[in-house]
C-alpha cells in the first residue's frame, strides 16, 4: 500500500522491501499480543477493513473510475487497477461460479510474503488476511457486501495464492429513518407540487 | 459570477460540511432542517431522474437551475455527495467538485487518521484549504451577483 502524497507526479514509490518487512513486523507483534492464530486472523481482517473503508476514497479519487455495472467489471477493476495501484501486481481473475457471484483472484506473487516462512506452531495463521479485510471494507463503501477469504496460500504449501470472493448483496441506500422523516417527505412533496 | 454555498453529505444523509460565501438570503429554517430538506430533495430527485430515464445511465442528476441560481451535484461511487450553489453564469462546476473530493477531501480528511468521516468535519486544515480554493476560483467574485 504505497502511499503517494504527490498525485501530480505520482513518482513517489515506497520501497517494497520496507513495506514487506513492516507488514511482517505487524503480524509478528499481533502473534505476540494474541493467544491463538484465529484471534490474529480476526485482528488482521479488522485492521484491513478499517484500511479498506478509507482506501476506497483514495482509489476512487485517483483512478476516477465510476460505478461498476456488474460484478465481473468489479472483479476486473480490483485485479487490474486496484492491485496494480497498491501492490504492483495484477492477479488473474478465474474460477467464476456458474451464477457469476463468486470468483477467485490468483496471486502468482504475493509481495507481502516475500521473506516469510511460517513456523510450525502457527499452522492456522492466515498471514495475509489483512487483504481480505481491505477488500471487504472497500467494497462495502461502494454498496457491495462481499465475503472474502483465502482459499489457497503458498505459505501453507499450496502452489499459488488464491483469494476467493463471494458477492452477498447490494447495500441499498435509504433515507435516514426517525422522527424527522416528515422533513424529508416534505421535500418530496415540494418536488412534486 | 459567484459561489453561494457548499454542502457535503455522507452516504447516510449527515451533513459533513457546510459553508457559505455570498449568500444574501437565508432559508428561514434552522440549518439542521435545511440540510435535511436539501438531502431529501437530492434523494428524491436522484431516484426520479433514474426512474424516468429512457436509457440506462451511469451518472444521472448533475445540476438544476432556477431563475436565480444553479445547483451543481457530484456524487462519488462511495456515496459522498457534493452540492454547490452558484449563480447562473457558472454552467459547469463538475471539475471543481471533483477537485474538492480528490484533492481536498481525500487528502485532508480521509488520509488524516484522527478525522472520522462519520460526523461533522472539524478539520481546520480542510476548512481553510477549501475556503482558499473556493475564493481562488475564476468564477468566485464577492462583488458580483
Amino acid at each position: 500500500m504505497s502511499r503517494q502524497s504527490n498525485r501530480a507526479t505520482d513518482s513517489k514509490k515506497m520501497n517494497s522491501e520496507l513495506f514487506t518487512l513492516t507488514y511482517g513486523a505487524l503480524v509478528t507483534q499481533l502473534c505476540k499480543d494474541y493467544e491463538n492464530d484465529e484471534e490474529v486472523n480476526k485482528q488482521l481482517d479488522k485492521m484491513g477493513y478499517n484500511i479498506g473503508v478509507r482506501l476506497i476514497e483514495d482509489f476512487l479519487a485517483r483512478s476516477s473510475i465510476g460505478r461498476c455495472q456488474d460484478f465481473r467489471e468489479t472483479a476486473d477493476v480490483i485485479a487490474k487497477v486496484a492491485f496494480k495501484m497498491y501492490l504492483g501486481i495484477t492477479p488473474s481473475v478465474t474460477n467464476w461460479s456458474p451464477a457469476g457471484d463468486e470468483f477467485s483472484l490468483i496471486l502468482e506473487n504475493n509481495p507481502l510474503v516475500d521473506f516469510v516462512e511460517l513456523p510450525d506452531n502457527h499452522s492456522a495463521l492466515i498471514y495475509s488476511n489483512l487483504l481480505c479485510g481491505v477488500l471487504r471494507g472497500a467494497l462495502e463503501m461502494v454498496q457491495m457486501a462481499v465475503d472474502v477469504k483465502f482459499a489457497q496460500d503458498t505459505l501453507r504449501g499450496d502452489s499459488v495464492t488464491e483469494i476467493r470472493m463471494k458477492f452477498i448483496k447490494r447495500i441499498e441506500e435509504n433515507l435516514p429513518a426517525g422522527d424527522d422523516q416528515h422533513i424529508y417527505i416534505a421535500s418530496v412533496g415540494l418536488n412534486a407540487s | 459570477m459567484t459561489v453561494h454555498n457548499l454542502y457535503i453529505f455522507d452516504r447516510n444523509g449527515n451533513c459533513l460540511y457546510y459553508n457559505e460565501w455570498n449568500r444574501k438570503k437565508q432559508a428561514g429554517i434552522s440549518k439542521e432542517e435545511e440540510f435535511k430538506l436539501m438531502y431529501g430533495m437530492l434523494f428524491s430527485i436522484r431516484s426520479f431522474v433514474s426512474k424516468m430515464s429512457p436509457l440506462d445511465m451511469k451518472e444521472g442528476f448533475l445540476s438544476f437551475q432556477t431563475s436565480k441560481y444553479r445547483l451543481h451535484y457530484y456524487e462519488t461511487p462511495s456515496g459522498l455527495k457534493f452540492v454547490m450553489n452558484t449563480d447562473l453564469s457558472v454552467t459547469n462546476a463538475r471539475d471543481t467538485l471533483q477537485h474538492i473530493y480528490s484533492n481536498l477531501y481525500v487528502e485532508f480528511i480521509v488520509k488524516n487518521p484522527v478525522c472520522a468521516s462519520t460526523q461533522t468535519l472539524e478539520s481546520e486544515l480542510f476548512s481553510s484549504r477549501l475556503d482558499a480554493f473556493i475564493r481562488a476560483l475564476p468564477y468566485y467574485s464577492p462583488r458580483a451577483a
